[in-house]
């Protein structure tokens, strides 16, 4: 079953689609209903002091897919996105109504410890963020902040990232030089090591790519297709082709008048860039969003 | 030429006359920013020239290793100053360094907050603070209530004079650290305080390390702030205060406090006294006290240059 899909073609059975095996009509919510959930989101709304960024979203994360989330700037997919890990909280004056579920916990609710949110759901950045320190303490950070103290436990959980993170071979002969030293693209794979050596359960990124050159993103695109089959990742992107390369699932973002963000439609990626349901989603996907 | 085109008026002409202006006026332009450009090495280079040429003659070995001698008496040295400077500028920066780093976090962290407004407005204001009150205010402060001068009392007033350096340096270097490496340690699950520990003040630590320098060599030249606070003490000789301390049998703790509850001399107070008197060998040493000091700012500033360059080096790779 092969689809075509704006100027390539989507191949259901390679992309490992094909095991829903599901007529294309099938509802999203038929398609969900096998799979497990990683995260819920459930009727979520975020407050910038007066302004409301986000309108009651709500949404599932299926377990160990990618799910994208696109839309035009300002929309709100980032504020979403930093809501899953309470990145928000760091922005004074945020206020967070609804819930996210974590593995059906909610990471909003009283007593939940901030810190073991943020390591079971890792983060990637925009702008590859190294520290300034050599790639060996940039991996082992993250470790070192739970407890890893020996130094043979370290060594493996940071060959094992880095190798996760497909930027092994290039690195091993000189771990103990400074992260700035690499290239754009092996920094964000840097940081993607970084991430993994904590154990998250899921990733969220947000336009990892967007500051790389295209053989750099196609890299990074590769690993999270590699990825995907031990973590859950939720990406945000502005490029369209991206989102239909990688991920399974997207949800399709706009603001509205009042200028707070809403998730207009969610569904298969192969739908949503084929045959999607809302206009505004068609006109978006298609380049004819005004 | 179809009608519907408008004949192109030309306003504007080539000219020689005034491009050979313009190349004329560039010409006589640089050659004056030039000229200002070297005037302005002259003061330096001269008063580095200057103080070698009559300082030299002072300097050699005893004037390192030996106290000053009687008036009359032909030899001797400034080992008190040098001493005292060392002993001062310590004071100064374990009094100032980590309260003025801890504040600048705070006043970073919380730039919008009424305290982080306060400390802000508060260090502008100190360091427009005339250095010789700064001095009274030791006086006052800790000379009337101890009931005598000590290098504790001017090791707090070189401090008062470093604190807003300090901060405000540390503040700006603070806030330049990219906003991403927070987020990306944050993220982590590190908590602020380790945050701010291990990422961003490693990654402000060159602009920091140069503010904590600049301010002790600041520190290290005061001499107003001295006056009524250390005092001078021609016979401060460190190394016997450590010698009867030991051969007594005092613990450490009140070695350190022999070091530094008595009048103590600094270079820059030494300079100030010797070259006051009328005795030729006196206003020698003057320069000779001179050139020392210089050495000594000058050392520092290359030497922290050179390990900001070998440091930034590494860190880019």
């Amino acid at each position: 079953m092969t689809l075509q899909i704006m100027n390539g073609e989507l191949n259901l059975e390679k992309d490992g689609l094909a095991p829903m095996n599901l007529p294309t009509k099938a509802s999203i919510d038929m398609v969900l209903a096998d799979l497990e959930m990683k995260m819920e989101i459930r009727d979520l709304s975020v407050f910038y002091g007066e302004f409301r960024a986000l309108a009651g979203v709500s949404l599932k994360i299926p377990s160990q897919k990618i799910t994208a989330i696109i839309g035009p700037s300002g929309c709100g997919k980032s504020t979403l996105l930093r809501s899953l890990n309470r990145m928000n909280d760091l922005t004074s004056n945020t206020r967070t109504e609804g819930e996210v579920c974590l593995d059906e916990q909610n990471i909003y609710a009283q007593g939940v410890d901030v810190v073991d949110v943020r390591r079971r759901v890792g983060m990637v950045f925009q702008r590859p963020n190294p520290f300034p320190k050599s790639i060996y303490d940039n991996v082992a950070y993250g470790p070192r902040l739970y407890g890893v103290r020996r130094r043979s436990e370290l060594d493996e959980i940071i060959e094992n990232s880095l190798r996760q993170a497909a930027l092994w071979d290039e690195v091993k002969d000189k771990l103990h030089q400074s992260g700035l030293a690499l290239s754009g693209g092996q920094q964000q794979r840097l940081c993607i090591a970084r991430a993994l050596a904590v154990e998250p359960e899921a990733i969220l990124m947000d336009e990892p790519a967007s500051a790389l050159d295209p053989v750099a993103t196609l890299r990074i695109e590769e690993l999270m297709q590699n990825l995907v089959e031990h973590y859950t990742i939720v990406i945000v992107t502005h490029n369209m082709q991206q989102a239909a390369r990688v991920s399974d699932f997207t949800g399709m973002m706009m603001m509205r008048d009042d200028r707070a963000g809403e998730l207009i439609e969610f569904d298969r990626t192969d739908l949503i860039f084929t045959r999607p349901k809302d206009k505004r989603t068609e006109d978006y996907v298609t380049g004819r969003f005004g | 030429m179809s009608s519907s085109t408008l004949p192109l008026k030309r306003h504007i002409t080539f000219s020689r006359a005034g491009y050979n202006r313009r190349r004329i006026t560039n010409l006589l332009m640089l050659g004056l920013t030039g000229l200002m450009a070297a005037l302005a090495l002259v003061p330096l280079i001269w008063i580095i020239a200057y103080v070698i040429l009559r300082g030299g003659s002072s300097i050699n070995l005893a004037f390192f290793t030996q106290l000053p001698r009687p008036l009359g008496a032909a030899g001797g040295g400034v080992l008190h100053a040098i001493q005292g400077t060392l002993i001062l500028t310590a004071l100064a920066g374990l009094f100032a360094i980590p309260p003025g780093i801890l504040a600048a976090i705070y006043a970073a962290r919380h730039p919008n907050s009424p305290l982080g407004i306060a400390v802000r407005f508060a260090t502008d204001v100190l360091s427009g603070v005339p250095s010789i009150v700064v001095g009274l205010f030791g006086y006052a402060l800790i000379v009337k209530t101890q009931g005598h001068y000590s290098a504790l009392a001017g090791g707090l007033a070189l401090a008062i004079l470093m604190l807003p350096i300090i901060v405000r340096t540390t503040e700006e270097m603070i806030k330049l650290v990219p906003h991403t490496l927070r987020e990306g340690s944050l993220a982590l699950g590190a908590p602020e305080w380790k945050t701010t520990l291990s990422v961003i003040l490693p990654a402000a630590a060159n602009g920091i390390i140069t503010g904590l320098l600049l301010g002790l060599a600041r520190a290290s030249g005061e001499t107003a702030p001295l006056l009524f606070t250390a005092l001078g003490n021609e016979r401060y000789d460190a190394f016997r205060i450590v010698k009867i301390g030991v051969q007594t049998g005092q613990g450490p703790l009140s070695i350190l406090n022999a070091l530094i509850e008595q009048p103590i001399d600094s270079l820059p107070l030494t300079l100030w006294k010797y070259a006051q008197q009328p005795y030729p060998e006196r206003i020698d040493q003057a320069w000779g006290v001179a050139l020392i000091l210089m050495a000594i700012v000058l050392a520092t500033n290359i030497g922290a240059r050179l390990w900001v360059e070998r440091r930034s080096a590494r860190l880019k790779g």
